[in-house]
């Protein structure tokens, strides 16, 4: 067991021999008929900012509850530091829980909020005093600690959640839905601060979210989720740049899809045939000749031009604007081919025009072009 | 709105009534309860206390006039606070209103030792249950008050159904005297009031956050701690409307100690009943109803003046 004094503050997941903090095994957990969790293992590192996505009902928040204590499996084990959870109940579990509703106690002041767990614990007064009062420094609430919930904004009672959450030192810190209360312009700053609050204290955060920017810029790792099961494992480059199935590609970010077949397996190359034309791919891939795979590249992954290709290839075609949404920094051009397919462009807004409109517009023809990388072939 | 386009003619009285309730209707609708209270609290409280401060005297109404105009066209005033005295200084009334006191009291806290685990078990049931309990709740309101005591007389009586039915399983050879004693007062205030402590208090705890107290295990407490530090002290308001709701009519009770307890349990509204009718001394009588009352709205005055303090404060 590593000391958890020495614990790394910064977030890794490739520790080298260090026991996981936590230990799922085959957790299946049922309401009714209803599977919630099927079958799940994972193992989470100390000092990982972990993320659960998914859409609702995928099961995230039952996983996090039974880490918490509030459901227990039916199956399967949860190990915490290297105990077995399955008799130890919420109130006896090292981990703590900020809530998506926050839960903050009505009735109690900031402080009494935050200093309520502690009182639980026996510690002394003039402890427990300090402890608050360093907390609410770290969340910036010193001056609001003698007001009560209901008399904070949303982004302050976000702030005393977590303080309350944080302030018993939990080995693991469970955050359901974390931002999803506070307004857009504040949960994209929140997500920086918490990134830097989880670094300065060192706890394992585990986050559920169905936010996937949110999971994108949180997280150290992440799993896709969807009907119980874990997708796909990694980290948020792995997991956008690097999907494994259509459903991963599909769910982050966007992508276009389309069928393909393919027509070359060489050593360092793959070429596919798809309605945007030859696709040729110098990674990794290896699919037999003819088989049936997926073609998925991402909108921002496409050169935009209005010029014709110079020479004729592969990972190129042309079509014809027939939608854009204007974005301020960006531009999504739904380009439809000669063939009828509708493509996703995006396309960075590089130059201020003195026009006052940008260089193409609707019914424009234009030239599409791609990198030899940046198309991702997918078996399912 | 039946103006036609181009209709010049000024708008009818019944449009221009429309139009002012209208823009008014703020001030009418803070209107309406100021009124209910005027004519059915304000205006008998008033002919209560203007009897309260009367004589008794051999006339009809059987009491002498505040305001007269005596013989020479002096106009005469007249008060007097003998009842009040009377009623403080015979111990017979002193001991009355704490008897009463003491049954409301004792009954409240029996309607919220019992009434709190039902409301908090009604909350906590199921969606097919939670319906049909609360109605069951507020079922026994359609059958008559009065006939519910006289079946809890049926049931109590010496040749009852309860002693019946426990001679007849032979647990007792004599029947267990219920009916004209105590108890049976306690029973039928407790029965009675039960659901005006239940339905505050279910109101209260349904509009509870579960998660707090999922939040308050999470952070360390066991579920007897987070009853007493969280639960209860949010359900608060629940208790006190509820409390409010058995102590004040079970205070004032008059059916429930004269069917159930006979002559044998003296509360405030047998001895007002008794002053009115059988001794037909309206003053006295009003001067007990008087006194009660401010027995009854004094506490509940100071305890709402300290409570918005203490919320002030924190």
């Amino acid at each position: 067991m590593a000391d958890a004094q020495s614990a790394p503050t910064t977030p890794i997941h490739d520790q080298n021999g260090s026991e996981p903090i936590v230990q799922i095994r085959g957790v299946t957990k049922k309401f009714g008929d209803v599977t919630a969790v099927e079958n799940v293992d994972l193992d989470i590192m100390q000092g990982e900012l972990f993320c659960l996505l998914g859409g609702s009902g995928c099961g995230k928040s039952t996983l996090l509850r039974m880490l918490a204590g509030f459901e227990f499996p039916e199956s399967g084990s949860i190990n915490i530091d290297g105990v077995n959870m399955s008799d130890v109940p919420a109130f006896e579990r090292p981990t703590n829980m900020m809530f998506q509703s926050y839960a903050l106690f009505p009735h109690m002041s900031v402080e009494k909020n935050v200093a309520f767990g502690l009182e639980q614990d026996k510690i002394a007064k003039a402890e427990i005093e300090d402890r608050v009062h360093e907390i609410l420094k770290l969340v910036e609430l010193e001056d609001y600690k003698k007001r009560k919930p209901q008399q904070l904004s949303g982004g302050q009672r976000q702030r005393v959640a977590l303080a309350r959450s944080l302030v018993k030192e939990p080995k693991l810190l469970l955050l359901d839905e974390p931002l999803a209360a506070l307004d857009k312009k504040l949960r994209k700053q929140t997500q920086f601060e918490l990134a830097n609050i989880q670094e300065q204290v060192g706890v394992t955060f585990i986050v559920v979210t169905h936010d996937q920017e949110e999971a994108m810029t949180l997280s150290t790792r992440m799993a896709v989720m969807d009907k119980g099961r874990f997708i796909q494992i990694g980290t948020p480059t792995e997991i956008y740049e690097f999907p494994e199935t259509r459903f991963v590609a599909d769910f982050i970010g966007s992508a276009n899809i389309m069928p393909g077949k393919v027509t070359e397996n060489g050593a360092d190359h793959i070429r596919v045939a798809t309605d945007l034309g030859e696709v040729y791919v110098d990674h990794g891939h290896t699919f037999a000749e003819g088989s049936q795979i997926w073609v998925a590249l991402r909108p921002e992954k496409i050169y935009l031009t209005t010029s014709p290709h110079e020479t004729a290839g592969p990972n190129q075609t042309e079509g014809m604007v027939d939608d854009i949404g204007y974005l301020g920094e960006t531009s999504l051009y739904k380009v439809r081919l000669t063939n009828g397919e509708i493509i996703d462009v995006t396309a960075p807004n590089l130059i201020r025009p003195k026009t006052r409109t940008h260089g193409i517009t609707w019914k424009d023809k234009v030239y599409l072009r791609w990198e030899p990388s940046s198309a991702m072939l997918l078996g399912s | 709105m039946s103006d036609t386009i181009g209709d010049t003619t000024a708008p009818s009285a019944l449009q221009r009534l429309g139009r002012w309730a209208q823009s008014r209707w703020r001030t009418i609708i803070v209107v309406i309860p100021f009124a209910w209270l005027l004519l059915f609290f304000l205006a008998p409280f008033f002919i209560v206390a203007k009897i309260s401060v009367a004589e008794l005297a051999i006339a009809s109404p059987p009491f002498t006039k505040m305001i007269e105009w005596t013989d020479g066209g002096i106009l005469t005033i007249r008060i007097v606070f003998d009842n009040f005295i009377y009623i403080l200084e015979d111990s017979l009334y002193v001991n009355t209103y704490i008897n009463s006191l003491k049954i409301s009291v004792t009954c409240t806290i029996l309607c919220l030792l019992l009434g709190y685990p039902i409301a908090y078990g009604i909350v906590r049931s199921g969606p097919v249950a939670k319906p049909l309990l609360l109605f069951a709740i507020i079922l026994p309101f359609w059958t008559s008050f009065l006939l519910r005591v006289y079946a809890w007389m049926g049931l109590l009586a010496d040749q009852g159904t309860i002693n019946n039915l426990l001679i007849a399983m032979g647990v007792i050879d004599e029947p267990i005297r219920m009916l004209y004693t105590v108890f049976a007062v306690y029973l039928g205030i407790v029965y009675t009031y039960m659901p005006f402590m239940i339905l505050p208090l279910y109101a209260n705890m349904e509009k509870l956050d579960g998660s707090l107290n999922e939040a308050a295990a999470d952070l360390g407490s066991r579920p007897t701690n987070t009853f007493f530090k969280v639960t209860l002290p949010l359900t608060m308001p629940g208790i006190i409307a509820g409390s409010l709701l058995v102590f004040i009519p079970a205070t004032g009770e008059y059916v429930i100690p004269d069917l159930l307890g006979g002559g044998n349990v003296q509360m405030i509204g047998r001895v007002l009943f008794n002053e009115f009718s059988r001794n037909t001394d309206w003053p006295v009588a009003a001067a007990v109803a008087i006194v009660l009352l401010f027995l009854l709205v004094l506490p509940i005055i100071l305890f709402q003046y300290y409570q918005g303090k203490a919320s002030e404060a924190s």
